[in-house]
């Protein structure tokens, strides 16, 4: 269990940590407990020297002044540096469930395939399968079931980037839990939040959930071929978005018809191409690819 | 549900300074919560009972201050409040608004025993 961060106490699993019960799944789960640095051995309170210990029974008052995600942040900043390290792009998926974040993703993957290193860190309550539909495409993933957490934290994907060990100068797509909600208050050390919204949802999602579109850095309006059959006001929606992130930059697509997904991909690119300027060990242009 | 992990970080933050500042048992714990910081304040106080249980924390209260939201307006040139994100600006009706204030998360201090 890691208590470090986040939630889901002892239903984390991480793929590929084996552990003695393995459930019959193709690959073990395990519980991110494995991991001895991940341990602060404190024991408070449960012996009687604690409680006899001198000075105690006085009432008094405690400072703290301390930021209760503080660990959190710290894990996230470790993982940002390891990324510009290794001249990795991380981008955080956020959306909510059913705005077609794992189409657009296999299609991102197919289209880049071969072009650059890519790597997927999969986070769903339950169930390997985006994982699966995503390996499909010949891109390693790993997939993070949070059990009854409701977003990935930094630990997790720390732990996920050990396992994965995503290439030098990589793209490294990290599918939150589909949950517009929590997902935004935790930094996962990603280079960006990218919020994925579909033409079947309501135009006003940015300002229903706030705090996920102000913290999104590019939001993608995704199915749009679906909207000659809709009532979705796509100006309405552009215009409460930037409400909410003023000069935010919006990209139009559908990852299902491929319509405007070549302006996702050269994002993608000249995102990755901008980190990499004066990257001692990655030379430009990237012609590095990974099998 | 987050505040379940935010309730989680709590308990941990307050177990640690139970061993470094020497206190098993605590009162009331003084929180800042932002207004913009995503935190339902009734299912923090639901899931800070559950997981103190068994710790330092168990039986303690929760006090919360509440940091108003404020804003940069670029237009104004100025700090001035809001309630929303997406509120205009009270004063120029803009939207040129950069949030300053109300992500605040903190654990500000603790009565102890």
């Amino acid at each position: 269990m890691c208590t470090v961060c986040g939630c889901g106490e002892g239903e984390t699993r991480i793929e590929g940590h084996e552990h003695e019960h393995d459930h019959g799944h193709d690959h073990g789960h395990a519980h991110s407990h494995d991991h001895s640095h991940s341990r602060d051995h404190h024991h408070y309170g449960q012996g009687p020297a604690r409680a006899h210990a001198p000075g105690m029974g006085q009432q008094r008052m405690v400072e703290i002044e301390q930021d209760i995600l503080g660990k959190n942040d710290r894990y996230a900043a470790g993982n940002r540096q390891h990324f510009a390290d290794r001249g990795i792009l991380a981008l955080n998926l956020v959306s909510s469930p059913g705005s077609g974040k794992t189409t657009l993703l296999t299609a991102t993957l197919d289209a880049l395939a071969g072009e650059l290193p890519l790597a997927v860190i999969e986070g769903d309550q339950e169930t390997s399968n985006d994982a699966d539909r995503i390996r499909a495409t010949g891109a390693p993933a790993l997939q993070i079931n949070t059990g009854k957490g409701c977003h990935l934290d930094a630990h997790m994907v720390g732990h996920a980037v050990e396992s994965l060990e995503p290439a030098d100068g990589s793209v490294l797509f990290i599918e939150n839990v589909g949950n517009l909600v929590c997902p935004a208050a935790f930094d996962l050390g990603e280079a960006h939040k990218v919020a994925i919204l579909s033409v079947t949802e309501g135009e006003d999602k940015p300002i229903k959930y706030p705090d996920m579109f102000q913290a999104a850095d590019l939001i993608i309006l995704n199915k749009i071929d679906l909207l000659p059959y809709l009532q979705f006001d796509v100006a309405k929606c552009l215009e409460y978005a930037n409400r909410v992130k003023p000069g935010v930059q919006v990209l139009q697509l559908s990852a299902t018809s491929g319509e405007g997904m070549e302006n996702w991909l050269q994002w993608i690119r000249m995102t990755r191409e901008a980190r990499l300027i004066g990257h001692p060990a990655l030379q430009l242009p990237s012609a590095a690819v990974t099998a | 549900m987050h505040e379940m992990a935010i309730s989680e970080s709590i308990v941990q933050i307050i177990e640690e300074q139970a061993e470094a500042q020497n206190f098993s048992e605590v009162k009331t714990v003084w929180l800042e919560i932002g207004r913009f910081a995503g935190i339902e304040i009734e299912a923090l106080r639901f899931t800070f009972d559950v997981v103190s249980r068994n710790s330092v924390a168990e039986g303690s209260s929760l006090e919360i201050i509440e940091i108003p939201g404020t804003a940069w307006c670029l237009e104004c040139g100025k700090n001035v409040d809001i309630k929303q994100r997406f509120d205009p600006c009270p004063e120029c009706g803009g939207f040129q608004l950069q949030v300053s204030g109300g992500e605040e998360m903190r654990i500000k201090e603790l009565e102890v025993n």
